[in-house]
């Protein structure tokens, strides 16, 4: 009998209904409509047999829940499974759902910190701040990256877990997926601080101090030559005295002061109170609202 | 405007389909704003909302059985919104019809989420006609009830986005003009801090005391405007390979000890 494989075409057809994952999510079994339904095309070039369709079908349809890109390697393993079982090698049903199990929880593991945590915050803010100027190229840059990425991820790694079949799990305790996460914490960490520094705005606006400037400090306006002579003279003045020098009294903003220390500090300790408060488990959406809250009264009373 | 409620419709479906999908990212601000944008002629606008609420959901993620906040509905519903403000063109200012779009949006995806919620319930059953499918080996049962899921999450947004393209713009248009500056200008200064939950919600997925420091560091070495965010991503890239490879080179001098010193790789031989 000549042995049954799964030509390059199914494995395609599998990776792409892999994309589908997560359509049939329920809080029964979660993933595993999805699962089923990737699994479909190689079910029916593997198995001939009405009954054996059958029983691969509803082995497919067992609980599972990762997270949607990583799920591909496991997939390419259970593919490598089902072939072998097809030609006749001893695979039980449990040893499939064994090697799904044992692999979707460190393997979500992996997948929420370097997807969700790092690429897209950072591809993200990267089309979002092209965007708050208008620019066209921010979003094009984000869903291009982004599914480039993906795709090829999910190729790739479904074809790797196939090729390696069940002895990924030894290839996996090598340490490379500890690194990869570790890599990606470290740099989703280094992100998200430049983010808070860049991208989360308060201003507050109370005036510190307003200080009689001494003579020369800034622009005489009184004593400018007239016409464009002028123009000129204060442009220059203003450029060696900065933008203190326009007016006569130097005000200070509590704003200013804080930024003195380190600038975006008031931006951080925000941040630090939002990360206390998630883990006191109040919900993230309060959060927001309150800060809208805030935002408004502080506009009421001026101090914003 | 009859064709351009279609395409709103259109766009509404497919993030409603990428809000539990997660796959080609058309829920995600940058990507439905502006889609929402072009075709109904607001094209700046709907980047520039998406911009603003892409900072705001940057740690927006289910992770596993848990939801969270809707960036689907956030999305198209706010961007909706701002188009019927702007109106035909110069009857608000862009700038509170976008403030006024963000402030809403955060209510909207609490709405998302619990749409969403109810569409994983709707669920239970499809996959019961599935098993009954796979029961019969009828492949193309299967499949049929796994793209009426994916279809109920579209519609799960699609619907409305439908009826807030009822609302008449001249109404909205009106809202937004007799809001009082407190209130435009306050929800301004709320959108510039609403921000921080969600990074707060990214660092508390990540953070352990040996990656603070990567924190502090990118937090002080933003402050320098030359560097943009790509370099900035170079800088990181950098500074996690050099502190991995020292860690390495640090461990085999020390040599001996028990356990791999890879809690992964642990986990992984224990199963």
């Amino acid at each position: 009998m000549a042995e049954i494989k799964l030509s390059q075409k199914d494995r395609m057809s599998v990776a792409w209904r892999h994309q589908f994952l997560q359509g049939s999510w329920n809080y029964e079994r979660m993933q595993n409509g999805g699962w089923c339904y990737a699994m479909i095309p190689a079910i029916k070039a593997l198995y001939k047999d009405k009954d054996e369709q059958a029983a691969a079908l509803k082995r497919h349809l067992e609980f599972y829940n990762t997270h949607p890109y990583v799920s591909a390697p496991i997939i390419g393993v259970v593919l490598a499974l089902e072939e072998e079982r097809a030609n006749g090698a001893q695979v039980e049903d449990t040893a499939i759902q064994g090697v799904k199990v044992g692999m979707m929880g460190p393997l979500a593991g992996v997948g929420d910190p370097v997807f969700w945590f790092t690429v897209r915050p950072i591809l993200g803010a990267l089309g979002a701040s092209m965007a708050l100027g208008g620019s066209m190229l921010g979003p094009i840059l984000f869903f291009v990256l982004w599914n480039v990425i993906r795709m090829a991820f999910l190729w790739y790694t479904q074809e790797f877990g196939y090729s390696v079949g069940a002895s990924i799990a030894k290839d996996l305790s090598g340490g490379l997926l500890g690194k990869v996460t570790e890599i990606a914490s470290i740099l989703g960490m280094f992100i998200i601080g430049a983010l808070v520094q860049r991208w989360v705005s308060i201003s507050f606006t109370p005036v510190v101090s307003t200080v009689e400037q001494a003579e020369g400090a800034f622009i005489d306006w009184a004593s400018l030559p007239a016409g464009t002579e002028g123009i000129k003279s204060a442009l220059e003045q203003y450029a060696s005295l900065g933008p203190t020098g326009l007016n006569v009294e130097k005000v200070t903003t509590l704003q200013q002061n804080l930024d003195q220390l380190i600038p975006g500090l008031a931006a951080v300790a925000l941040t630090l109170l939002c990360c206390r408060l998630l883990k006191k488990g109040i919900s993230p959406i309060a959060i927001i609202l309150a800060l809208f809250a805030v935002g408004i009264v502080g506009r009421l009373l001026n101090f914003m | 405007m009859g064709i351009s409620i279609l395409f709103v419709v259109l766009v509404a479906f497919l993030a409603g389909m990428e809000g539990i999908l997660d796959e080609f990212q058309f829920h995600q601000p940058l990507v439905a704003c502006t889609l929402i944008g072009i075709v109904t002629g607001h094209p700046t606008e709907g980047i520039m909302l998406g911009g603003s609420l892409q900072m705001i959901a940057l740690g927006w993620a289910n992770v596993g059985a848990a939801v969270a906040p809707d960036a689907a509905l956030a999305s198209v519903a706010s961007a909706i919104i701002m188009v019927k403000g702007l109106g035909d063109g110069t009857a608000t200012d862009p700038k509170v019809a976008i403030d006024a779009a963000i402030a809403l949006a955060v209510p909207l995806s609490v709405a998302g989420l619990f749409l969403t919620m109810l569409c994983r319930t709707i669920a239970i059953p499809i996959v019961h006609f599935m098993d009954s499918a796979a029961e019969k080996a009828d492949f193309r049962g299967v499949e049929i009830w796994q793209i009426l899921a994916i279809c109920l999450q579209g519609v799960r947004i699609a619907i409305p986005a439908a009826m807030l393209c009822m609302i008449p713009a001249d109404a909205v248009t009106a809202m937004l003009q007799s809001m009082p500056e407190w209130l435009s200008g306050g929800m301004g200064v709320g959108g510039g801090m609403v921000a921080a939950v969600g990074y707060a919600m990214v660092i508390n997925m990540m953070a352990t005391n040996e990656v603070w420091p990567f924190f502090v560091l990118g937090f002080v070495l933003a402050a320098l405007g030359e560097l943009t965010l790509i370099a900035l991503g170079a800088l990181g890239i950098a500074i996690a390979l050099i502190y991995i490879g020292l860690k390495e080179l640090a461990k085999q001098g020390g040599g001996s000890g028990g356990g791999s010193g890879d809690p992964l790789g642990d986990i992984l031989n224990d199963y």
